[in-house]
């Protein structure tokens, strides 16, 4: 155990190198951030001043030298355009995203097992039949729309639900959230649905799939012989095989979630990570960009890691160090 | 006659295909008595396994039908509700399947798997039925059973595996087991503990057995009375050693005279080809002299000396080495033009990677291996081409080992043309000629894989295999996914092949009843090593080496007046992986008589 988790920690320290070298050249080769950020009324002097107070007047490899020299003090930079620590500014905004993408898994989970497992035990009936046509309208339609419609809807029509901002946010140890407040939460409603609809989908297709196979296993045969009632049949022997994959989906999503909530941020105002990242993106704020990134590799690395342990715990085959069995 | 536990009268089961009712059992009725075992065996697609799901309604209702009357403990279970039924199911009949590999959940902890029953049907509290979970796994002679419960599916072996399977079907104290090939999936070792476990049991229990299987030796060792199943129909019944001594129904004489016997080939050395009955009639044809095959005096096709084959297995951080698995270990042979030796043994033994590391599908660690002369261990890329075309390779499964895109006709001139040894069209006239000299028409060709019997298709594998006239052919495990009747045939058709063609196999079987049938010479092996090697007449008449003994006391003989499955030691087999530092230890070989050997030295 302890050696897989090092080997992994090595190979996510090997990620984050070879992606801030990417990104470096990349955002090197796209554009000056300088001429993003200073009017165009500035003169040569202060484009100077700004220029060596950024650092960009060294070559490239010596700013990715100096990169890596701070970073590996936990020192990311300052960001070009609000002169603040990168890596202060997006944990400011994290708990934010954070809980959106929780709220959404949440939902895709409770809500998309129960009907994936119900439309895998009755494939052919109408009730799951209902179920996938939603499913696959909830994969086709973009996310973009479906929030636009839901302000509409929900928002300007009804006037029941409140389309941007996040509402009052309380303190849950020492961190902002949303959810405890009704104010927050009527807030956290339409956005959460909205980024947890490609999700709850995602999750009834995988359940019914699932279900499907493993109902024609020799096991629910023999637990069928066994004189137990078909709902212990499905909720204890089919739902836990079934549970294997979805595990291994279901986390990766949750990467996603968090890494790209960017459309669903953008329409609903939602002041979390994706929005500051577009910003950044558009002013060429390296520093930010690059932070950014790297949390994110390193939440993907921390989700993979702890998939692969839940998958351990869930399917005994899998043992983590790869040892005979 | 007392009153019948389950009395099964005009049994009709039907399945929709494609819209279409079919009817897969027809008619079939007999009785179970308290205390009594019955067998119902058949060949594939006789509706046995079907029968057994019917009794215990585990056909799904939207697409099968059952009707008749299946009367049990004074109901007809055919009209009891679904909720009675599970009542039935796990409590006052117990069922076992084929596979114990799939029959257990396998992210569920065993304890869990047969305490479910126990609360479910006894209404016992968790702790009472763990307590009784142990008493039960003690029962199917499981060693400690209390540490165990804890463990999953995956930590037991096929045959532990299915020790708990039946201790979950015997938890309530069924009146009748039903066990649907429960020994199949097993080695002959095992298959014999299991079969004299459920006898055990059974008297313990005072309960009836309803058997399941294609094998005659097993319904000649557990059988009170037989029903015989052909196309859905039970076509005899009667007391077993009525139908092994006089047999009615043409199908059953042929079945029982393609039965392989151990021990019907005493006094002779040739092998012998099975005496095929017409199904119509029940007549016998007349048996054709085996010629003789070997060509002494030259070099032998095939020689292999002091083959080793090891896989790592590793773990850690850098992958370091933890152990090895030593597959084949010093294994050294040879094969005559002409002749066939057998390697026998259970699984694990490296039979198999022997096989594969001949013809360099694995590659061997040490050793030297020569076919026809040349080294194939050394040869090159190129010469390894030349060096295949003299020895070819026929796989267990004819539905796996058979691309199902691929028409036939192609599939068996691929190797002919890959070769570069003939055009198109002279290719397609080999295809004709092939197709024909393994017994099929030469207007197959054009057809997919899909459309031919398991049978056929080995047929068809066999055609591929001579395709490029090759003088070896490494036969691993060829004839065991077979029905017992195909599997006659094909081994005859093997043998009409040897004469014609003057083939050499090098014949890989767990089956000893069938290696005594086709070898002139067979090798006994056990955990990597030959325990034993020599002529087939001698090593069968005066096994030698204890593993040998064992084995052949193992194998159910298809004759309920020799009874002789006894007490056979519960070892598992065991496992060819040591540590990394082991080292395999020298073993010397006592000649018994002409050219048998027996290893010295317990491995």
């Amino acid at each position: 155990m302890a050696s897989y988790v090092l080997s992994r920690s090595l190979q996510t320290v090997l990620t984050l190198f070879v992606m801030s070298i990417l990104v470096f050249t990349g955002l090197y080769l796209v554009g000056n951030p300088v001429d993003v950020l200073l009017s165009t009324t500035a003169t040569p002097a202060e484009r100077l001043e700004v220029i060596q107070a950024l650092g960009l007047d060294k070559p490239v490899w010596e700013q990715y030298w100096l990169f890596l020299v701070k970073a590996l003090s936990g020192d990311l930079g300052n960001s070009f355009v609000f002169n603040q620590p990168a890596l202060t500014l997006i944990l400011s905004r994290m708990p934010a995203t954070l809980e959106l993408a929780f709220v959404a898994l949440a939902m895709a989970l409770v809500i998309g097992v129960p009907l994936g497992v119900y439309a895998g035990i009755r494939p052919k009936g109408l009730i799951s039949k209902s179920i996938m046509t939603f499913s696959i309208l909830g994969f086709s339609l973009p996310t973009f729309w479906i929030g636009l419609v839901m302000i509409l809807l929900f928002s300007v029509q009804l006037g029941w639900l409140p389309a941007s901002g996040r509402g009052e946010t309380t303190d849950l140890f020492g961190v902002p959230v949303s959810f405890l407040t009704w104010d927050g939460l009527s807030h956290l409603i339409l956005p959460a649905i909205n980024l947890a609809l490609f999700k709850i989908s995602l999750v009834i297709r995988l359940t019914r799939t699932g279900v499907i196979e493993c109902m024609q296993l020799d096991f629910v045969r023999f637990a069928r012989a066994k004189g137990l009632p078909e709902t212990r049949i499905v909720l204890v022997h089919v739902l836990k095989n079934t549970l294997i994959p979805l595990i291994t989906v279901v986390g990766l999503e949750l990467g996603s979630l968090i890494a790209f909530a960017v459309v669903t941020e953008t329409i609903f105002a939602w002041p979390g990570m994706g929005k500051l990242i577009i910003d950044a993106i558009g002013r060429l704020d390296r520093p930010v960009i690059l932070a950014y990134l790297m949390i994110t590799v390193v939440m993907f690395s921390l989700i993979n890691l702890l998939v692969d342990i839940l998958y351990s715990i869930a399917d005994p085959r899998v043992r983590l160090e790869g040892k005979p069995q | 006659m007392p009153r019948p536990v389950l009395s099964i009268s005009n049994l009709n089961t039907s399945f929709r295909v494609g819209g279409e009712w079919m009817n897969v059992v027809r008619d079939v009725s007999f009785d179970i008595a308290p205390k009594e075992t019955v067998a119902v065996v058949g060949e594939s697609g006789s509706g046995k396994s079907v029968t057994a799901l019917s009794i215990m309604r585990l056909l799904s209702p939207a697409n099968s039908r059952v009707t008749g009357r299946m009367d049990f403990d004074g109901k007809n279970l055919l009209d009891l509700p679904l909720d009675e039924m599970q009542k039935v199911r796990g409590n006052r009949i117990g069922m076992i399947f084929q596979e114990p590999m799939t029959s257990l959940n396998p992210v569920l902890k065993i304890g869990r798997q047969i305490t479910e029953v126990l609360v479910q049907h006894r209404g016992m509290s968790h702790a009472d039925a763990e307590v009784e979970a142990v008493r039960l796994l003690d029962r199917v002679r499981i060693p400690s059973a209390r540490s165990r419960l804890n463990e999953y599916p995956m930590s037991f072996s096929g045959g532990m595996r299915q020790r708990v399977v039946i201790a979950v079907a015997l938890a309530c104290s069924p009146k009748l087991l039903i066990a649907d090939e429960p020994t199949t999936a097993l080695d002959v070792t095992i298959q014999a503990q299991i079969l004299e476990l459920i006898k055990t049991l059974q008297e313990e229990e005072g309960m009836s057995v309803l058997f399941i299987t294609h094998d005659m030796g097993v319904v000649a060792e557990i059988s009170d009375r037989a029903v015989v199943m052909y196309r859905g129909e039970a076509v005899e019944a009667g007391t077993t050693q009525e139908i092994f001594a006089n047999a009615r129904h043409p199908y059953t004489r042929a079945l029982l005279s393609a039965v392989p016997q151990l021990g019907s080939m005493t006094g002779t050395s040739k092998p012998m080809r099975f005496p095929l009955v017409d199904l119509a009639t029940g007549e016998a044809a007349p048996l054709k002299e085996t010629a003789d095959t070997i060509k002494t005096g030259r070099y032998p096709i095939l020689k292999v000396e002091n083959l080793v084959t090891r896989f790592n297995l590793k773990s850690g951080l850098f992958g370091r080495v933890s152990g090895r698995v030593h597959a084949v270990e010093n294994v050294s042979f040879s094969v005559r033009e002409g002749e066939t030796l057998s390697l026998v043994g259970e699984s694990g033994c490296g039979k198999s990677t022997t096989g594969r590391s001949i013809i360099r599908l694995t590659e061997a660690k040490e050793g030297k291996i020569e076919i026809a002369g040349k080294d194939v261990r050394r040869a090159r890329k190129s010469d390894l081409v030349a060096i295949r075309r003299n020895a070819q390779m026929i796989f267990q499964d004819p539905f796996d080992s058979l691309n199902p895109r691929v028409r036939v006709g192609s599939a068996i001139a691929e190797p002919i043309l890959t070769h570069g040894l003939a055009t198109q069209k002279e290719a397609s006239e080999r295809v004709a000629d092939l197709l024909e000299r393994v017994g099929l028409s030469a207007a197959m060709a054009d057809r997919f894989p899909h459309e031919f019997s398991g049978g056929q298709r080995q047929r068809i594998c066999i055609a591929r295999a001579l395709a490029l006239e090759p003088k070896l052919i490494v036969a691993d495990e060829s004839v065991s996914a077979l029905d017992v009747s195909v599997k006659a045939q094909v081994i005859n058709l093997m043998l009409d092949l040897q004469e014609k063609l003057g083939l050499a196999y090098l014949f890989i079987s767990h089956d000893m009843a069938v290696v005594e049938r086709i070898s002139h010479r067979v090798a006994v092996m056990y955990l990597g090593e030959i325990v034993e090697i020599g002529p087939r007449a001698s090593l069968f008449e005066n096994p030698q080496h204890p593993y040998t003994k064992r084995l052949m006391a193992a194998v159910p003989i298809a004759d309920p007046v020799r009874r002789h499955l006894r007490r056979i030691s519960n070892d598992e087999i065991r496992s060819p992986v040591r540590p990394p530092d082991y080292v395999a230890p020298k073993r010397t070989y006592r000649e018994v008589s002409p050219d048998h050997f027996v290893q010295v030295s317990d491995p």
